[in-house]
C-alpha cells in the first residue's frame, strides 16, 4: 500500500512538503487530480499518480497546464474535489482558463497548487505567483511548514467549496522539497462522480453573463476578505511594538531571528498565511499596536505595498519598510542569517555576526555542472545536427527540458529559450527576421505541451526552418512522467491511446519529414543535411529511449565500449562528444564500463576507429 | 537597546549540512538521521537541493535538530559539515566557521572536467591542511574503502553516519541510529549497512 493512505491517525510520518501536500488532498477527499510535471511540484502529482493506481482517485498527466486547468474545470463543477498542480511558469500557461474560472466558480472543491521557486533552483524565472490571486481574485493561501502545508490543503477544500470558488495553494521549493515529521490525519472519503446541472447563463460566458459573473466574483471575493479577518492562518503573536509582517518561509526565520537577538518581548508578528485577500482591518489594527514595520516576503513586495496603503486609509504615518537597499531584496531566496541580519539593522539592536573563515586562499575548486547523461540520445543527435550544419551561420532555438543542457560546451548546442515551446515559434521570428540558418530543438512532452501550435503557425506562414524533435519516450527532466506519445503498455498500464508525433507532424502539411536513429551517426548526418537543405519548414524526428529510462524499465543493456590500442589521441570523443563516461589516465582516453549505456556513437565518431566493443 | 544576543545562546539547534554528487546515497543518510532522531525525540527539519542529482550535480542537504523553526543553514553558520565526496567539501566551507567540525569521505570522485583533462582536482592532503586550520575538526578518511569493506560500495552513507554518531554532536544515541538502519534502509541490506555504520564508527575515533 502506498504510505500516502496509511488509515494511521495521529502517526508521525517522515515526509517531503510534497508528500504532505499530496496526503492533505487525500485526507481531504481529492478525487480528481489532473497535472503538468514541473520542479518544484512534481512529487504531488508523482504521489497522486501512484495513489490512483490503487484507489479510485482519478489522476491524470495533461498535456500541459491550460490543458490540466480546464479538465480541473470540467470535474469541479461536476461537484468532484479536484486538485490541479503545477510549477509557478505552469501558471501562466493556465492563466487564460485561471482568469474566467475565477467568474465561474465551482461546485465541488478545486484547489490549484503553484509552486514558485525563488532563487530558481531548477526555472527559468522566479515570478511571484501571488499576483495571479490579486490578479483572478481567488483566495491564496500560504503555508510557512511541511506540517501546515497539509494542514492548509485539507482546509482549502472547505474554502472552496464555502466560497464556490477555486482557492491557490501557493509553496516555494523550501516548503516542497523539506522534510518534517508530520501527524497524519483521517482520510477522506472520496466522492468519485457527480453531476453537472445546466444552468447557461452561470456557465456559458458571454459578456452578458461575465458582466453578472464579474459582480459575483466581488461579492465572494469580499466574503473571503471577511475570513481572511479571522482565519488561523493569519495570526499576531508578540506584544511589543517593534512590528513584523511575514509569510511563507520568512516566518521561520523571523521566529529563530528574534530569539536568536532576544528582543521576542519587543516584537509583534503578524503571519500572514492567507494572502489573498488580506485582512485589512487585522492588519490596521496591529499597524496601530506598532511603532515600526518591517515586511519580510520573498520575492515582490506585494504585501509591503498592500500594508503602506491600509496605513494610509488609517491615517497612519509610521515607517514602513521591506525591499530596498540595507534592506531585502527582490532577488533570489531568504536565509536565516540574512533575515537576523536585516531584522537587527532595522530595529538597531546590536548584533555581531558569527565569525566566519577566510576563504581567500581555497583554491579554484571544479564545477561540477549538470550533464547529459552517459548515453543520452540528445548527444548524439546534437552532433549530428552540428556536423550536418557545419560552416553555416546557424541559430539554435532550444526549448525546455532535459536537452536544454545542450548548450554548453563542447556541443554548445543552444542559443536562445524562454519557455516551453518557444523553440518552433521563436524559430519562426529567428527565420523571417534573419538570413542566418534556423534550427529548433525540442523535447517530446515539450512538443505535446506547447510545440505544435507553433508548428502550425510555422507551416502555415511558409517559415523556413529545421525543427528536430528529440523524442526520448518520456518526460525525462521531471523524472520520466507519461506524456501523450509514451507507450503506456511499457509502464503496465491499460486504457490509454498513444499518439504519434509523426502522424501529428504529416496531419499538418509539413513539407518534409525524416525519422532518424540518433546512435546511427552517418545516416543521421545525411538526413539532416537533406532537412536544412530543404526550403520550408521540414521536421526531424530523432527517436532513441531515454537512457535513464530505459534502465528503469530493466531494458536490456549494451556491452560497453572500450579504447584499444589503435588510439592515436586525436580525442574528438573527448572534445566533441564529451560523454561523461570518457576519463583520461596517464594521458590516454578511457572509457568507463560501469557508465558506458554502448550507444556506440563514440565508436563511429573515432577517425581511428579505435572505441571497440568490450568483448563477452 | 537589548542584549547582542548570539545564537550560541540556542543550545538546543544543531545545524548539519550534508554535500555529495548525485547517487551516492545523501538522501537516504537523511532520512536515517530523520527517523532516528524521532526515535531520540529531538525535533528535526529538513531541506535539499536536488535540481538534477540524476545528471551529475552536487546534493546538498541541510539538517536542523532542536527548537529552530528554520530548516536552512546560512553561509558560516553549520555545527557539522559532512561531505561524501572531498572537492564537494571544500567547496562548502563557506557554511563553516571556526567551531564547525568537518567530517569527509577522501575518495575523490572528479568532476567530468578533470577527467577529461580540463580542471585540475584540488591536492588532497593541501586540501585537508586547509580545512583543519580554519575549522574546529576535519575527521577524513577513505570511506569508500570501508563501504567496500562491508560490502557494498553503496554503504558509503552508512560509514560515513557512523563517523557522524562517533563525534557525539548530535542528540542521537549510535543505538537509535542503527534501529533507524534496520527499519528504514532495505531488508537486504541492513546487515552491510550496519557493518560499514560500525567501520565508519571506528574509523571516526582514529581519524
Amino acid at each position: 500500500m502506498h504510505k500516502l493512505l496509511a488509515d494511521e491517525p495521529g502517526a508521525k510520518i517522515l515526509m517531503l512538503g510534497n508528500e504532505a501536500i499530496a496526503r492533505g488532498a487525500v485526507e481531504a477527499g481529492v478525487a480528481f487530480a489532473t497535472t503538468y510535471p514541473g520542479t518544484p511540484s512534481s512529487e504531488i502529482s508523482l504521489n497522486l499518480f501512484q495513489i490512483s493506481q490503487q484507489s479510485d482517485l482519478y489522476f491524470e498527466y495533461s498535456t500541459n497546464e491550460k490543458v490540466a486547468l480546464e479538465v480541473a474545470a470540467g470535474a469541479a463543477n461536476a461537484g468532484v474535489r479536484t486538485m490541479c498542480m503545477m510549477k509557478h511558469v505552469g501558471m501562466n500557461v493556465a492563466a487564460d482558463p485561471l482568469m474566467t474560472l475565477a467568474y465561474v466558480g465551482v461546485k465541488g472543491g478545486l484547489v490549484i497548487l503553484t509552486a514558485d521557486d525563488p532563487n530558481m533552483f531548477s526555472s527559468q524565472n522566479e515570478q511571484d505567483n501571488r499576483y495571479y490571486a490579486k490578479m483572478s481574485g481567488l483566495p491564496m493561501l500560504e503555508p510557512s511548514s511541511v506540517a501546515e502545508a497539509l494542514e492548509m490543503v485539507r482546509h482549502a477544500f472547505d474554502l472552496s467549496e464555502e466560497l464556490r470558488e477555486p482557492v491557490i495553494l501557493r509553496t516555494t521549493t523550501r516548503i516542497n522539497h523539506s522534510s518534517a515529521f508530520v501527524e497524519l490525519g483521517t482520510l477522506g472519503q472520496r466522492t468519485t462522480s457527480g453531476v453537472f446541472k445546466k444552468d447557461p447563463l452561470s456557465y456559458v460566458t458571454v459578456p452578458a453573463v461575465s458582466r453578472k459573473l464579474h459582480v459575483k466574483l466581488l461579492e465572494n471575493l469580499a466574503k473571503a476578505a471577511r475570513i481572511s479577518e479571522t482565519t488561523p492562518f493569519n495570526h499576531v503573536s508578540g506584544s511589543g511594538t517593534w512590528g513584523v509582517v511575514c509569510n511563507g518561509v520568512s516566518h521561520n526565520y523571523i521566529s529563530d531571528a528574534v530569539q536568536e537577538l532576544g528582543i521576542a518581548d519587543r516584537v509583534r508578528i503578524l503571519r500572514i498565511g492567507m494572502s489573498n485577500p488580506l485582512p485589512a482591518d487585522l492588519i490596521k489594527a496591529f499597524l496601530k499596536e506598532c511603532d515600526k514595520v518591517l515586511v519580510v516576503e520573498e520575492g515582490e513586495p506585494f504585501m509591503e505595498e498592500a500594508v503602506k496603503a491600509l496605513a494610509q486609509e488609517a491615517a497612519l504615518t509610521l515607517p514602513i519598510h521591506g525591499k530596498g537597499e540595507d534592506l531585502f531584496s527582490r532577488l533570489y531566496e531568504f536565509d536565516p542569517a540574512m533575515v537576523r541580519r536585516v531584522l537587527a539593522a532595522y530595529f538597531s539592536v546590536a548584533y555581531t555576526p558569527p565569525a566566519k573563515i577566510d576563504l581567500a586562499d581555497i583554491p579554484e575548486i571544479p564545477a561540477r555542472p549538470p550533464n547529459l547523461c552517459a548515453g543520452c540520445s540528445h548527444r548524439a543527435t546534437y552532433y549530428a545536427v552540428k556536423k550536418a550544419a557545419k560552416g553555416m551561420d546557424t541559430i539554435y532555438a532550444t526549448d525546455i527540458g532535459c536537452y536544454t543542457l545542450g548548450f554548453l560546451p563542447p556541443l554548445s548546442m543552444g542559443d536562445f529559450v524562454i519557455c516551453m515551446g518557444s523553440s518552433v515559434s521563436s524559430a519562426c521570428g529567428f527565420s523571417r527576421a534573419t538570413d542566418q540558418k534556423v534550427v529548433a530543438f525540442i523535447g517530446d512532452s515539450t512538443f505535446f505541451h506547447s510545440g505544435i501550435t507553433g508548428l502550425i503557425n510555422a507551416v502555415h506562414n511558409n517559415h523556413n526552418f529545421t525543427l528536430v524533435i528529440l523524442d526520448n519516450g518520456i518526460t525525462a527532466m521531471t523524472g520520466h512522467q507519461p506524456h501523450p506519445g509514451v507507450d503506456m503498455a511499457a509502464m503496465q498500464m491499460e486504457g490509454y491511446h498513444r499518439v504519434s508525433i509523426e502522424a501529428v507532424v504529416r496531419a499538418l502539411g509539413v513539407g518534409h519529414i525524416t525519422l532518424v536513429k540518433p546512435f546511427k551517426v552517418k545516416k543521421s548526418i545525411t538526413a539532416i543535411e537533406e532537412a536544412l537543405a530543404y526550403k520550408g519548414v521540414s521536421v526531424i524526428i530523432s527517436q532513441e529511449i531515454c537512457t535513464l529510462y530505459a534502465r528503469s524499465l530493466k531494458m536490456p543493456r549494451q556491452r560497453p565500449f572500450q579504447v584499444s590500442e589503435r588510439c592515436k589521441n586525436h580525442r574528438d570523443c573527448i572534445n566533441e562528444l564529451g560523454c561523461p563516461a570518457f576519463y583520461l589516465d596517464a594521458n590516454r582516453v578511457r572509457i568507463d564500463a560501469n557508465a558506458c549505456v554502448g550507444c556506440a556513437v563514440c565508436a563511429q565518431v573515432c577517425p581511428e576507429n579505435a572505441i571497440v566493443r568490450v568483448k563477452e | 537597546m537589548t542584549a547582542t544576543g548570539q545564537r550560541k545562546e540556542n543550545m538546543n539547534t544543531i545545524r548539519l549540512i550534508i554535500v555529495a554528487v548525485g547517487g551516492q546515497g545523501n538522501l537516504l543518510a537523511s532520512k536515517v538521521l530523520g527517523e532516528a532522531a524521532l526515535l531520540a525525540g529531538v525535533p528535526v527539519r529538513m531541506s535539499e537541493i536536488h535540481g538534477m542529482a540524476q545528471r551529475g550535480g552536487v546534493v546538498e542537504s541541510a539538517i536542523v535538530m532542536g527548537q529552530a523553526r528554520s530548516n536552512l543553514i546560512s553561509d558560516g553558520e553549520a555545527d557539522i559539515l559532512l561531505g561524501f565526496e572531498p572537492s564537494e567539501t571544500l567547496r562548502a566551507l563557506n557554511k563553516c566557521n571556526p567551531d564547525t567540525v568537518v567530517i569527509t569521505n577522501m575518495a575523490p570522485l572528479p568532476p567530468f572536467t578533470v577527467a577529461i583533462g580540463k580542471g585540475t582536482y584540488p591536492d588532497l592532503n593541501q586540501l585537508q591542511t586547509l580545512i583543519r586550520s580554519k575549522t574546529q575538526r576535519l575527521i577524513a578518511f577513505d570511506a569508500v574503502a570501508l563501504a567496500k569493506q562491508a560490502g557494498n560500495v553503496m554503504a558509503l552513507n552508512m560509514v560515513l553516519l557512523g563517523a557522524l554518531l562517533q563525534t557525539r554532536q548530535l542528540p542521537i544515541t549510535p543505538e537509535q541510529l542503527k534501529e533507524a538502519i534496520r527499519t528504514k534502509t532495505k531488508a537486504n541490506l541492513a546487515d552491510v549497512n550496519l557493518k560499514a555504520f560500525d567501520l565508519g564508527y571506528a574509523a571516526g575515533q582514529d581519524a
